[in-house]
């Protein structure tokens, strides 16, 4: 069969928009949504009503004041705003850059939702939990080999947590060596995630973030001066978030190694590098992967995310606890770790996300891990090619080389010629479907924007999206009000944000709004 | 094994050799290295991963993964009385329904027009949240109950200027290393002593330990060991008067028929909303809330993302957005509150559901039963020889302690004889709590029937 139509701009989409109440509104005095079982006659003939029991001054006297709604009408409120989403099932969502935002397969969500999956309690005796930690036994060694590193923990609730676990690393292994009051510095850099520098100094630590060059990367000169007796370590992602690999980092690992500090590697960027470069290679001592993005767990409009954090020989001792373990015939919680930082979420991982992640690996083996890495580069180029040519669009730094697995554009062109924003353009593009991020601040590349488009879209889909793109500038060339005032076709019109940094206006609750809004249609 | 240069797996449409040169011509490039060329040889991996061969078919690999799973034995083929900060309650079909939509599951972090079905559902998370719990501001979820309290004391050091808080002794041992992990060395933690017969805090303690320095005093409700700590309203006046923030952690299914610690004093609380029809998933399915006053001192606190309600341009339409979100790591890096980043909406959208499905009466109701079944297992335990439920002397919600010391068995020995019968007993307190000996906590919710109760009561009447 030849191929036969391609892609189309979805010039008259609209977003279903319900219209949908608060879900307080739909109160109706009575109604219920479930029923819950009654104690047995025979077990309130022993111990009575239950409550009485309890210390009357801490008896709930004035119920709390939740809507009561019948079962079918709750689930169509929130099948409603489900529709008021565009997830990835049903976007082309490659305008999320850094978050890997890929396909989340439905097999494996089946998996994960199984009852052996589900209705597991992490005390359990081990013997009931085999299967469990086989996976997660496994899923370590697939992460050793894929990052070098020699032991990961799957305890991390997230990238951010396993920046903080990092962070924990680094103090417990200078304390061991009794430099932990002397090096109390972490550098960075500014296209390495927020978290980079902010989880680093909820653990007491003075953040060093470094800047670019104009070839977009950091030079080896910066980093020398920023680094001294003092430098506790290195957190860096490489590919940094314009999508530009550091070519130096092996000479950056080996500074910090030779000033005595660790270093650590955010691999939330990695999905590019599959099978092509580790970390090991490159020098770090740590490194982290985000389960929910490059290795397909779900989103979940923010979460459960899912960390695994991996270090080298010397640092397994202080990693959290448990970690799993295998003796040859059984897989046991393995809490022995003499330097162990500990605890730092409740149990063992984010479970459904380790289950989804063993099964993507699984599923495409070691040449498919290398063909995800370089489709997504191939992606990625492809659209850098067709962006850079777009009239007011630009792609600063490392001109005319090639880029990982995405890119930080810039609108600053746009904005000069015509007044329309990042945020006018992400706006508009909601007209049609699209998602498009601006970027993290602070916006050191001005009117930024960052695409990556992982492995997961067709070359129709990211037409489609260039075209979105086409169509919005053009607009903002020839009528840049349009822009401006956009959305139009999305679920609600330009939003009034200056209520929302306000204190005697802004509202986090329902019973705050009507407080501060409403006060004279309250009814108490 | 196939050639690199044939392989197309489903999840990869642009493998389609075709496909791919055609990018590449467009591109300029003759192969796909080239793209690579600021990685340098010596980084280079130079080999294929050695990883085992895939199972590219959904069919082996569905069969793989089941294979493996199979091994488990989940708590819905045994009774389990298991608690300690993961609890089986019943899950309303509806909330897997919802949380497992596509349109929710795959949403990332749209903006409020394209998400706005995102935005407006975890608005009510933490409206209906505020509601159980009496406070005016709820969070985003955050990770979990470790996360949201060590956060909560964060914020009461940030918010005092004080540097040293209390914390409860008999807090969950897990929750205490989180927290001491994220308070040293910035804030010291300070532990306060229990009364050991009644499991309330010791206040002679408090008294003594209440310096200028501490920031906040945290205690839970109900505690770790399940008794319900009545004298909040004392705790929170004697911080008060020392200028120190009273922070309670609490379980919010308690919450129907247990007044809420902001009517105690509370000026932070937090926990976890796994209860809030969100299953076990081997304790990988967490997520924590914090909640306070609507003063902008403790707003401008937080560090997770806080959506709140506003208007759009068009009369009589809501719309959402971040509320103060310069405060925030996303806005000013290190110069933020802590951090954020993705941590649990999803759980939020679920626990958001949950409630809306209880409603005040569910939520009374489910409270009620919880208390009767827990007070029938408690009598009917105490009735076995050698065997005394509760350990402390003091009103229980779902969780309780049971001795066993006078058995003249250790718990592990016991849970043995337990789970060969079909029975996961309660979790084994004798390595985190020592100075109780023998004994283990107990877990009862309404998915428990009577005749669960009686089974364990008459194995423990066989084997002990």
């Amino acid at each position: 069969m030849e191929p036969t139509a391609r892609y189309k701009l979805r010039e008259n989409f609209h977003q279903a928009k319900w219209d949908e109440p608060i879900i307080f509104e739909l109160h109706t005095p009575g109604e219920r949504g479930v029923l819950v079982p009654e104690a047995e006659p025979e077990v309130v003939a022993t111990v009575g009503d239950g409550l009485s029991a309890l210390p009357d001054n801490m008896i709930r006297k004035q119920p709390p004041a939740l809507p009561e709604i019948s079962q079918m009408r709750v689930l169509k409120h929130y099948l409603r705003l489900s529709q008021q989403c565009l997830g990835a099932d049903l976007n082309i969502d490659i305008g999320q850059g850094t978050c890997t935002v890929k396909y989340n397969p439905k097999i494996n969500k089946m998996l994960s939702a199984s009852a052996k999956v589900t209705e597991l309690h992490p005390w359990q005796d081990p013997s009931t939990t085999q299967g469990a930690m086989e996976i997660m036994y496994r899923l370590d060694s697939f992460l050793q080999e894929i990052s070098g590193m020699s032991r990961f923990s799957l305890q991390p609730s997230s990238g951010s947590a396993a920046i903080l676990i990092m962070a924990y690393i680094v103090e417990a292994y200078h304390r061991s060596r009794g430099e932990a009051d002397q090096r109390d510095e972490i550098i960075t850099t500014i296209f390495s995630h927020p978290s980079d520098a902010a989880a680093a100094a909820v653990k007491g630590y003075k953040v060093i973030t470094l800047y670019p060059a104009k070839n977009g990367l950091v030079k080896v000169e910066a980093l020398k001066a920023a680094v001294s007796n003092r430098t506790a370590a290195l957190f860096i992602t490489n590919p940094e978030d314009t999508g530009i690999f550091n070519p130096q980092i092996r000479e950056f690992t080996d500074i910090i190694h030779k000033a005595g500090g660790l270093c650590g590697y955010d691999q939330a960027n990695t999905n590019g590098i599959l099978g092509i470069t580790r970390a090991r290679e490159a020098g770090f001592d740590m490194c982290f992967f985000n389960l929910h993005k490059t290795f397909s767990a779900p989103h979940g409009c923010g979460g459960p995310a899912s960390g695994a954090v991996g270090v080298v020989d010397n640092l397994i001792d202080f990693l959290p606890v448990p970690i799993v373990g295998f003796d040859g015939k059984e897989y046991f919680l393995d809490y022995d770790l003499p330097q162990t930082i500990g605890k730092t979420r409740g149990f063992y991982g984010v479970f459904p996300a380790i289950i989804r992640a063993y099964a993507w690996i699984m599923s495409l083996g070691a040449a498919g891990l290398k063909e995800t890495a370089q489709i997504a580069v191939l992606n990625n180029n492809y659209l850098l090619e067709n962006i850079r040519k777009i009239r007011g669009a630009a792609s600063p730094y490392s001109a005319g080389k090639h880029r990982i697995e995405q890119v930080r554009y810039s609108w600053e062109q746009l904005t000069e010629d015509t007044g329309v924003t990042t945020e006018d353009v992400t706006r508009r593009m909601a007209d049609f479907g699209f998602h498009l991020w601006s970027s993290h601040h602070p916006f050191v590349v001005p009117q930024p924007f960052t695409i990556e488009p992982t492995e997961s879209y067709s070359k129709d889909e990211l037409d489609e999206y260039l075209a979105g793109l086409r169509k919005v500038v053009q607009e903002a060339y020839d009528n840049p009000e349009k822009v401006k005032n956009a959305p139009y076709n999305s679920v609600v019109h330009k939003i009034d944000h200056s209520t929302l940094d306000d204190p005697e206006k802004w509202a986090i609750t329902w019973r705050a709004y009507l407080k501060k809004h409403r006060k004279s249609d309250r009814q108490d | 094994m196939k050639k690199q240069s044939d392989f197309v797996h489903p999840y990869i449409p642009n493998s389609v050799p075709a496909v791919k040169a055609r990018m590449m011509k467009e591109i300029g490039i003759k192969s796909i290295e080239e793209l690579y060329e600021d990685i340098p040889e010596p980084l280079r991996l130079g080999r294929e991963l050695n990883l085992p061969n895939a199972l590219g078919s959904e069919c082996e690999l569905k069969r793989h993964v089941e294979g493996i799973l199979a091994k488990n034995r989940a708590c819905n083929e045994m009774i389990s009385f298991l608690g300690g900060g993961c609890w089986g309650h019943y899950v309303p079909a509806v909330c897997d329904e919802i949380n497992q939509r596509s349109e929710f599951l795959t949403a990332y972090a749209g903006e409020p027009y394209e998400d706005h079905g995102r935005f407006q559902t975890l608005f009510e998370y933490e409206s209906l949240m505020a509601e159980l719990l009496e406070v005016d501001v709820v969070n985003v979820p955050t990770f979990d109950w470790c996360q949201a309290a060590s956060t909560s004391l964060r914020m009461a050091e940030r918010i005092t200027g004080r540097g040293e808080v209390l914390v409860i002794d008999t807090i969950g041992p897990d929750r205490l290393w989180a927290v001491k992990n994220y308070c040293l060395p910035n804030v010291k933690v300070t532990l306060v002593r229990h009364c050991p017969d009644t499991g309330r805090m010791d206040l002679d303690d408090l008294k003594a330990k209440l310096s200028p320095e501490v920031a906040g005093v945290y205690f839970e409700n109900p505690s770790f060991l399940g008794f319900i700590e009545d004298q909040g309203q004392v705790i929170s006046r004697m911080a008060h008067a020392n200028g120190t923030l009273s922070i309670v952690g609490v379980d919010p299914i308690s919450l129907g028929v247990m007044i809420p610690p902001s009517r105690y004093g509370a000026d932070i609380v937090c926990g976890d909303i796994q209860p809030l029809g969100i299953h076990m998933n081997y304790g990988g399915a967490l997520a924590g809330f914090i909640g306070t006053r609507d003063e902008e001192k403790f707003v401008m606190e937080f560090p997770s993302r806080l959506f709140g309600i506003t208007k759009t341009c068009v009369e009589g339409e809501y719309g959402f957005g971040d509320v103060a979100y310069d405060r925030t790591s996303f806005g000013v890096r290190e110069k933020g509150k802590e951090f954020v980043g993705t941590a649990a909406a999803l759980w939020g959208i679920t626990a958001a559901v949950y409630l809306s499905l209880m409603g005040s009466k569910g939520m009374r109701d489910l409270g009620q039963h919880v208390l009767q079944k827990a007070q029938y297992a408690m009598k009917k335990l105490s009735a076995v020889k050698g065997v005394k439920a509760p350990r402390f002397a003091a009103a229980h919600f779902k969780e309780f302690v049971v001795d066993f010391n006078d058995t003249g068995k250790s718990v592990a020995q016991i849970n043995k004889m337990l789970l060969d019968r079909g029975i996961f007993g309660g979790k084994d307190l004798s390595g985190d709590f020592a100075e109780l000996g023998q004994s283990a906590l107990y877990c009862v919710t309404e998915t428990h029937t009577q005749q669960d109760i009686d089974q364990l009561v008459r194995v423990l009447c066989e084997c002990l």
